[in-house]
């Protein structure tokens, strides 16, 4: 493969850039694999990446419906954070971020990753009192966390509104220094590009139609592109996780939920670091190209439109208005929609399942972005080893009928209750 | 926007209506030995289709009631609405 580096770039410059690779091949799929990967987001990527790379198993295809890359890890907000109480998710979310710290090196490939801090704003006492708990739990897990004070969290972000007389004072907030963003698309491109090298077919535009399987153990897939014989396989396929489980005659703990983003148009630089509402469900970036990236809460109900409703998109500017008030001046430059798979208590699936060979990871629910390289590493051990990682352990299946549920704010699917 | 046909009120927008899920989803007898396999059926498994889905709303900003709707998760099409003790 060829490298990418400051020399390959002035080499190419001098042949009119006529003369790269491409990053990955576009080849038919094989009649047998030893591991398929159905779901060509960031999260299959990497699995497939860690699965040649950790495990040495390269007989590996992706099989993806559309193009890699298009789903959620095209359609998020960026945000890259390991702020976690509970240890399952802590321990698992900070693996992720020493990934994350190293992967433009790993990949060759410039992810851009910034890291330049969390702000969760607290808006009352007993919300600084929660957000001190759940600092000193990441600190114990080796997580950092400062609480700011309201001064502290002025001279970081003086345009948010200290003024007296709002409805929710910012009485301080939570910091994760070491959180950040970083660009989604280099990260499914840069998975991508270094499974194919690895020998990993990437196959695109190939829908999976069916599974074969006989006496609980799975043989292959039927896709588009015909039937296709694997010892094992993996499902990473996050909103899709239902219509491929009805496939499979499972019911799975998870709806599926959509969720919306937008951004502005483009301003001068304001806020760097990511910040967000502590009375509501809003959070706020700016992008390198000077954006302002905004997210909140989900439509509410069951959906698979890929597209979003207005109400929601007006409750969550809203509260961005309450928290920054410069944002009433913006423009809107774009909106879109994500269908999100929400597991029962917000946490995710990493796990076998009852039909030998065949593995789940879902429920991601908003989260599924900062999780890429975590996710993709432990699934890949889970899928070579046949067994989970203690890292995604507490990620199993059974949990929700065991009681063993990973609620960390009970932002699971009902959100109708909360 | 959501326009949601109540069968009390008649045509409201979806902003005067709050969501609350599978409406298919049975809960199981009181008073009756069940498996923790059942409970967890009602409280935690989810069909969740693309397409047609019976689900509970009520009328949170109307008349209070909690209605059922049958509506497309993909298109938003409402085909019908029901009164909560109606069945489809």
């Amino acid at each position: 493969m060829q490298k990418y580096s400051v020399f390959s770039l002035i080499k190419n410059a001098f042949k009119g850039h006529k003369d790269w690779e491409v990053a990955w091949k576009d080849p038919n799929p094989k009649s047998e694999y030893d591991v398929i990967i159905i779901g060509g987001g960031g999260h299959g990527l990497a699995t497939a990446y860690y699965l040649a790379k950790e495990h040495n198993i390269t007989k590996v295809a992706i099989i993806e419906k559309g193009w890699i890359g298009g789903g959620n890890v095209g359609r998020n907000t960026t945000i890259i954070r390991s702020n976690y109480m509970h240890d399952e998710n802590g321990l698992f979310s900070e693996f992720g971020m020493d990934l994350w710290r190293n992967m433009s090196q790993d990949l060759n490939f410039n992810v851009m990753f910034s890291p330049r801090g969390i702000i969760n704003l607290a808006h009352s006492d007993a919300q600084m009192n929660v957000y001190s708990r759940r600092g000193n739990s990441m600190r114990l897990n080796g997580i950092d966390a400062v609480l700011l004070n309201r001064e502290e969290v002025r001279k970081i972000i003086p345009m948010a509104d200290f003024s007296e007389n709002v409805r929710f004072p910012i009485f301080g907030g939570l910091m994760q220094p070491s959180a950040g963003t970083a660009r989604h698309d280099a990260v499914a491109w840069g998975y991508a590009r270094q499974a194919d090298s690895m020998g990993v077919d990437i196959i695109q535009n190939c829908e999976v139609t069916g599974f074969d399987i006989s006496n609980g153990k799975i043989l292959g897939i039927r896709t588009s592109k015909g039937d296709i014989k694997a010892k094992k396989i993996g499902l990473c396929v996050a909103g899709s996780t239902n219509i491929l489980a009805e496939k499979l005659n499972m019911t799975l703990p998870v709806e599926t939920h959509l969720l919306q983003a937008c951004v502005s148009e483009p301003i001068k630089p304001i806020l760097n670091s990511v910040v967000t509402f502590g009375a509501g469900h809003f959070y706020c970036s700016q992008s390198d190209k000077g954006e302002m990236v905004m997210g909140g809460d989900l439509d509410g109900y069951n959906s698979y439109a890929q597209r979003g409703n207005l109400p929601t998109l007006q409750h969550v500017l809203t509260e961005g208005i309450a928290m920054f008030p410069f944002l009433s001046k913006l423009k809107m430059l774009r909106t879109w929609g994500g269908i999100m798979d929400m597991s029962m208590d917000g946490s995710p699936i990493i796990d076998k399942t009852h039909i030998e060979g065949l593995y789940l990871n879902c429920g991601w629910c908003y989260g599924g972005f900062k999780a890429t390289p975590a996710s993709g590493w432990t699934f890949a051990h889970t899928i070579a080893q046949d067994k989970p990682h203690e890292l995604n352990e507490g990620y199993s299946l059974n949990r929700f009928s065991t009681g063993h549920l990973i609620d960390e704010k009970g932002l699971g699917t009902k959100t109708w209750i909360s | 926007m959501l326009y949601i046909k109540c069968p009390h009120c008649g045509l409201r927008s979806q902003n005067e209506f709050s969501y609350g899920g599978d409406a298919t989803v049975k809960r199981p007898e009181l008073n009756k030995e069940i498996s923790d396999q059942e409970w967890d059926n009602f409280v935690y498994l989810r069909k969740s289709p693309r397409g047609k889905h019976l689900e509970l709303w009520q009328h949170i900003s109307g008349c209070r009631q909690w209605i059922k709707v049958e509506r497309d998760t993909l298109t938003h099409e409402i085909f019908t609405t029901l009164k909560s003790n109606e069945e489809l």
